[in-house]
């Protein structure tokens, strides 16, 4: 979603992210003139009259688990919200009784929280496993 | 899901997504000036909204509860034609 109009977008994709997407864009471009939904998005910056790059997953419940909003000039990692968003999704498929520590990803253990793991996540969850091997 | 429209405006609905916005008070009644605040909270319901989209060649309106039942990824940008 950007200020641009729908027609703005289709020439976009027609004449340059086609060059980079096969087939074009998959998903619907959003037109935001005025910035009215980024503004309750809190995105919508109103000194430059153009949004921020806000990334806001949303359940099936419409509720919002996670954002990230950066500045114009510094592009988003894509791999890390794929990752987020199969983080949460295990979260849910397990209702709650997994949570996926700092720098998980599938095929990664999870922690069971619990009175047991109180004082002992040391034993189970080492920093390194933070990090990509 | 999303119906082919005319080119129109993007409007937040007023209400967080799957939920009516909240009834209009009576025409008579003083405009009531309040702070605009941002809705967004993570663990909160998204603000619900209808937007015009292009989508494989078609102007398209979206709604955003339309999507309830799936996952969403928002994604708020610049600008077309821009860099990065």
């Amino acid at each position: 979603m950007s200020v641009d109009s729908v027609f703005v977008h289709k020439m976009w994709n027609d004449h340059e992210l086609s060059k980079m997407v096969k087939g074009g864009i998959p998903f619907p471009m959003l037109s935001d003139g005025g910035g009215k939904v980024g503004d309750v998005f809190g995105v919508y910056l109103q000194d430059a009259g153009v949004e921020a790059r806000g990334r806001f997953i949303i359940d099936p419940d419409g509720i919002i688990q996670g954002f990230e909003v950066l500045t114009p000039p510094v592009g988003r990692n894509v791999m890390e919200s794929i990752r987020q968003i199969q983080a949460f999704q295990h979260v849910r498929k397990t209702k709650g009784a997994e949570a996926t520590p700092s720098g998980w990803k599938p095929g990664k253990p999870t922690i069971k929280p619990g009175p047991d793991l109180v004082g002992k996540v040391w034993e189970v969850w080492k920093t390194k496993m933070a990090f990509d091997d | 899901m999303a119906e082919e429209i005319k080119a129109g405006c993007a409007r937040p609905t007023g209400g967080p997504v799957g939920e009516k916005p909240a009834a209009k008070k009576g025409t008579t009644e003083e405009p009531v000036i309040k702070e605009v605040k941002s809705m967004v909270t993570v663990g909160k319901k998204a603000p619900d909204f209808t937007a015009p989209a292009y989508q494989k060649g078609k102007f398209i309106n979206v709604k955003l509860s339309d999507y309830l039942g799936k996952w969403v990824v928002l994604c708020f940008y610049p600008g077309d034609f821009t860099f990065v």
